[in-house]
């Protein structure tokens, strides 16, 4: 790729291969995005990704997102198991034909060579009951692990997507781990200048697993639940989607934290997913709502 | 007569559904064709991840010329009915015919159908089988996805081959038109190839690293899998099932060895071979061993080496088996950390976790139903059904879903029952208890092991008898082909525990027992809501009691009638005739298992010795008699009267004599024969209520077999229909005895033959 500055050295440098994706995709027409700022436990939960993935306009972009798993913090002492980690999302709408050349040559460009490791796509559908969304694809394997998720877009919110936008999903650490020949996430090298990724997270590790799972205050938890469904709730009275869907998200994430420390019973869990589910439908049907009519009118061809 | 290819190729098809996409396409490629009048002979069908390939061999060039007939409209109909009968056929009204149908002029439309070239009918059928076809989960994808309308396949369709002889079918879906150009493998040849016909298909593509043929794929796999495991002094632990699936996920299969840490053999093999299989589907090996098997059974220990099937022939091989292994250590390594973790809490301490867990809406959680096994379990011993120590009973009993909310099973659910029986070992508990917690789910249907060991089979049994008689008490039962709580399979293993460990027991007092129907239960809670305040005691006492016994009855009935109702059909099932279950099943008021089967296989032996012909022929030839005689026994003749108590008058002075007469069969002078039989009788009976008691149905019958002979010369000598009344009931009465004696072993009137 041409596009890729050969000062950049993607099998050696975590933030290499970050960038090395970035211009890539960017050399692919996607708009290269930061990541959003809330906590959130997938960049599925991007607006970028939620909310284009509805309606009919062309949509390509590529970011970085942040994710937050509370219950799989390991105080930094697993070599594989993080609290927080990054992927790498890439949506384009409508899903090219090429899709899957194009994710392959996005391999080779951080430097997996497909005649020396052995990639496969192996069924795995995607579904988010959360999000009422689903989509069918892959998991992508690269001599047995996976690096990456494939996934078409059927529906989102509970609507059909028209059209169908793909979704390539890249665990970043895993494929660097890879790459770099390292079996301790904290030994990666972040840049080449011999920081690591534990110079920059294991500390975060041990003191983010612990407050978790022992010290986060559940009252205060529950209360913030509470406040963001209400912060929804008032927004989608108010008509603004975007900001209705932003307190799903947050709501998703205590409830994630709730989890964490444990306080949720089993029966009290489906409420609760129930709860956010409907926060986030709520706020895609919002969106859909006000959208609709501006795009039956651009796109003719297209109906909700 | 040229023979057709066609190619369907998408992305990665999932490895589970290319079976079945296959008859699929066969399926359809015959109706297609069948409907357009060709005849299709041999069919030949092959996948790929990414290609579904037909051949169809020897088509006829072009179908031959037909002439159809359409009814139409009776003349003088309306205009609009003909004009829309000439539409609907193609024909204009000039080319109607009448013709008298029944007296009546009637318009026919004649079709002639040339012949049509196969070419052309292909073309038709290709994209109408491509819209037709059935994926068990299909997707719409890319710029024509805007409408749902678009067309809909497993994974993105991205290419047509069709070649009929050397020509190329002509066809186009959603703009995908068919040509001469496939694509070899995708990281090997790239590039697009082109097929000249069927002759070339598999040649070429094979040059190109694609073998196409799935089940070549799988002999490579099983036997390539076999040979690395053998170069490194291994046996393999063979797993069709993963042959298949890894035939489904490659095109070009090569399986290489690896090894993972040694130290990792500490955790159970099955669980290594669970997270190898599941996670990364690999192959394990086995060391070598004198006892041979093909899995991992008995005496089979497990080597650190696993089995990758790649999809390339990689430069370096060991490239990729290094990564194989590095993701199989991190799966391992999770496993073991389930394994070390789990076993920091005692059993009895996770099995207080099952309080959070909800065994159904209905019935309240996992620990309501194991508080209710463990008493059932106690119960059985302490009763001596089960002849096991009853707390060893319970103590299983309590801790027999603990594995339930452990780390290990909620990551393989399959692996319930397994972990906890070595979790309970290694937390130094009884063995007996340990394997009653191992094996309490068996047997888990028809050919699986049926358990022995006392203590396992009161939990197994408990467990099983819980359930079926908690969801008849909700009224869940199974109706059609509807049984989502498995209660078919539950009978089932009930009736093998019972019958394969002979455990003698009435089952109406098995089942009135169970705790889930005791007041102090969560369930009967639920009860009282389903069927009312009159299940307890809550209004007036009295009645309420009543009332909510016979609610209890009344299920306790609907169990046992199911279970006998399952045990007919199992052993119909089991090949036995069904007059002989019916004649023992007749007998009614049978609820012991263990009785129940034995008098049905004696029976079964005995109908078709020497001595079963001859007692069914003395039988029928009685029982023939009495029925066309309708004999109901003298006392039954004495309540034909119409005496409403036959016996209220006995002491009536006037009846006495009457009474006398019938009631005394000696007070007139026996035949010879008729004295042949009472002795035999009297000889017989007390043999065979001896045989009875001591349930050997077999000795029972041959004892009554040896009446044949006296019945036989009864009838050659005496007649039955004697003048004088008392003697005709004597005599009928002793047919009846016999009928009766007859009767203890089983209902002969319902044999056949």
């Amino acid at each position: 790729m041409s596009a890729q500055p050969a000062t950049r050295n993607p099998q050696a440098s975590f933030q290499d291969m970050i960038l090395a994706l970035h211009d890539y995709w960017s050399a692919q027409g996607c708009v290269i995005l930061q990541p959003y700022d809330m906590r959130m436990g997938a960049g599925t939960f991007h607006t970028a990704t939620t909310l284009r993935a509805l309606g009919p306009q062309p949509w390509n972009a590529a970011f970085v997102q942040p994710c937050r798993r509370p219950t799989d913090g390991r105080y930094g002492e697993n070599p594989n198991r993080l609290q927080h980690y990054y992927q790498y999302q890439v949506i384009l709408k409508p899903s090219p034909p090429d899709l899957q050349e194009l994710y392959l040559k996005s391999l080779e460009v951080i430097g997996i060579d497909p005649l020396k490791h052995d990639i496969r796509f192996v069924e795995d559908d995607w579904e988010s009951p959360t999000l009422g969304a689903w989509g069918l694809g892959w998991e992508v394997w690269c001599d047995g692990m996976e690096v990456t998720q494939f996934t078409y877009f059927q529906q989102m919110g509970g609507f059909d997507c028209k059209p169908v936008a793909g979704e390539l999903t890249y665990g970043l650490e895993r494929l660097a781990m890879y790459i770099q020949g390292v079996d301790n996430v904290f030994d990666l090298a972040f840049n080449s200048q011999g920081v690591t990724y534990g110079d920059v997270f294991l500390e975060n590790e041990r003191q983010m697993s612990k407050w978790n799972f022992e010290v986060a205050d559940t009252d205060a938890l529950f209360d913030l639940f509470g406040k963001a469904e209400a912060e929804c709730r008032n927004c989608l009275a108010n008509d603004l989607p975007i900001a209705a869907y932003e307190q799903a998200i947050e709501a998703s994430h205590i409830f994630n934290l709730l989890q964490a420390r444990g306080v949720i019973s089993v029966q009290e869990r489906a409420s609760y997913m129930g709860r956010v589910r409907d926060l986030a439908r709520g706020s895609c049907e919002a969106h859909m709502a006000k959208e609709a009519p501006i795009w039956a009118e651009k796109y003719p061809e297209w109906s909700a | 007569m040229p023979d057709f290819l066609l190619e369907l190729r998408c992305e990665e098809i999932p490895a589970r559904m290319q079976a079945g996409a296959r008859a699929e396409l066969e399926k359809l490629f015959r109706r297609e064709l069948e409907a357009a009048g060709v005849t299709v002979g041999e069919i030949t069908v092959w996948s790929t991840p990414r290609r579904l390939a037909l051949i169809a061999r020897d088509l006829p060039e072009a179908t031959e010329a037909v002439s159809e007939e359409a009814k139409g409209p009776p003349e003088g109909a309306p205009d609009a009915a003909i004009d829309g009968f000439c539409r609907k056929n193609g024909v204009t009204r000039e080319q109607l015919e009448l013709r008298d149908v029944k007296g009546r002029n009637t318009w026919f439309a004649v079709i002639e159908k040339p012949g049509r070239a196969t070419k052309d009918l292909l073309a038709e059928a290709i994209p109408a089988i491509i819209r037709d076809f059935a994926w068990p989960k299909s997707m719409r994808w890319g710029a024509p996805s805007l409408s749902t309308e678009s067309l809909r396949w497993v994974r993105p369709l991205s290419g047509i081959v069709a070649i009929l002889g050397e020509e190329l079918v002509d066809c186009e879906i959603d703009g995908i038109a068919s040509g001469y150009a496939t694509r070899g493998h995708r990281f090997h040849c790239p590039g697009e190839i082109t097929i000249g016909g069927v002759d070339d298909y598999q040649g070429k593509l094979r040059a190109c690293h694609v073998i196409v043929d799935h089940e070549e794929r799988a002999a490579l796999i099983r036997e390539g899998a076999a040979t690395v495991a053998a170069d490194a002094g291994l046996v393999l632990v063979e797993d069709e099932g993963l042959v298949i699936e890894n035939a489904g996920l490659t095109e070009w299969p090569v399986p290489l060895l690896g090894r993972f840490d040694e130290a990792f053999l500490d955790v159970p093999p099955e669980v290594i071979q669970l997270t190898a299989r599941v996670n990364q589907k690999y192959f394990v090996c086995r060391k070598p061993s004198p006892l041979e098997g093909r899995g991992l059974g008995e005496g089979a220990v497990l080597a650190n080496a696993f089995i990758c099937t790649a999809n390339i022939d990689a430069e370096d091989p060991a490239v990729v088996v290094d990564g194989n292994r590095k993701v199989l250590a991190a799966r391992l390594s999770d496993a073991r950390f389930f394994w070390e973790q789990d076993q920091k809490t005692p059993l009895a301490e996770h099995a207080k976790k099952l309080e959070r867990i909800t065994f159904h809406e209905k019935l309240g959680t996992v620990a309501d139903k194991v508080e209710r096994v463990a008493k059932l379990a106690r119960w059985l011993c302490e009763e001596g059904i089960v002849k096991a120590d009853p707390d060893l009973a319970e103590q299983a009993a309590r801790l027999c879903k603990a594995d339930l909310v452990t780390e290990m099973v909620g990551e393989f659910p399959e692996l319930q029952g397994l972990m906890g029986g070595y979790y309970a070992r290694a937390e130094g508990l009884p063995d007996a208890v340990a394997d009653a917690i191992r094996d309490h789910y068996k047997p888990v249907g028809q050919g699986d092991e049926v358990p022995t060991a006392p203590v396992t089979v009161a939990v197994s049994l408990a467990d099983k008898l819980d359930t079926l008689s908690a969801f008849f008490g909700i009224e869940e039962k199974p109706t059609g082909s509807k049984d989502p709580f498995a209660l078919r399979r539950a009978v089932l293993a009930i009736v093998a525990l019972i019958s394969k460990n002979s455990l003698r027991a009435s089952l109406a007092t098995i089942f009135a027992k169970q705790p889930v129907f005791a007041p102090d239960t969560d369930a009967f809670a639920i009860f009282e809501r389903i069927y009312g305040e009159t299940f307890t005691r809550r209004l007036e006492p009295d009645t309420a009691e009543k009332q909510g016994r016979a609610v209890l009855e009344g299920i306790v009935n609907d169990v046992i009638g199911f279970v006998i109702d399952r045990l007919k059909v199992q052993q119909r099932e089991a090949g036995v005739r069904h007059d002989l279950i019916d004649a023992v099943f007749a007998l009614g008021g049978e609820d012991d298992l263990v009785r129940l089967l034995a008098r049905v296989n004696a029976l079964q032996a005995f109908v078709t010795t020497e001595d079963g012909a001859n007692l069914l022929a003395g039988y029928k030839r009685a029982a023939n008699i009495l029925k066309k005689e309708d004999w109901h026994g003298s006392r039954g003749e004495i309540r034909s009267t119409g005496d409403e108590d036959p016996l209220e008058d006995v002491d009536d002075p006037q009846m006495r004599e009457i009474y006398a007469e019938q009631l005394s069969p000696l007070s007139y002078t026996l035949e010879d024969a008729e004295k042949a039989l009472i002795d035999a009788l009297d000889a017989a009976e007390p043999k065979a209520v001896t045989a009875i008691e001591a349930e050997d149905f077999a000795a029972a019958m041959s004892a009554l077999a040896s009446l044949r002979a006296p019945i036989d010369r009864f009838f050659e000598e005496v007649i039955v229909n004697a003048e004088e009344k008392h003697v005709r009931a004597a005599r009928l009465d002793l047919l009846a005895r016999l009928r009766g004696a007859v009767h203890q072993v089983a209902d002969f009137s319902r044999i056949e033959g």
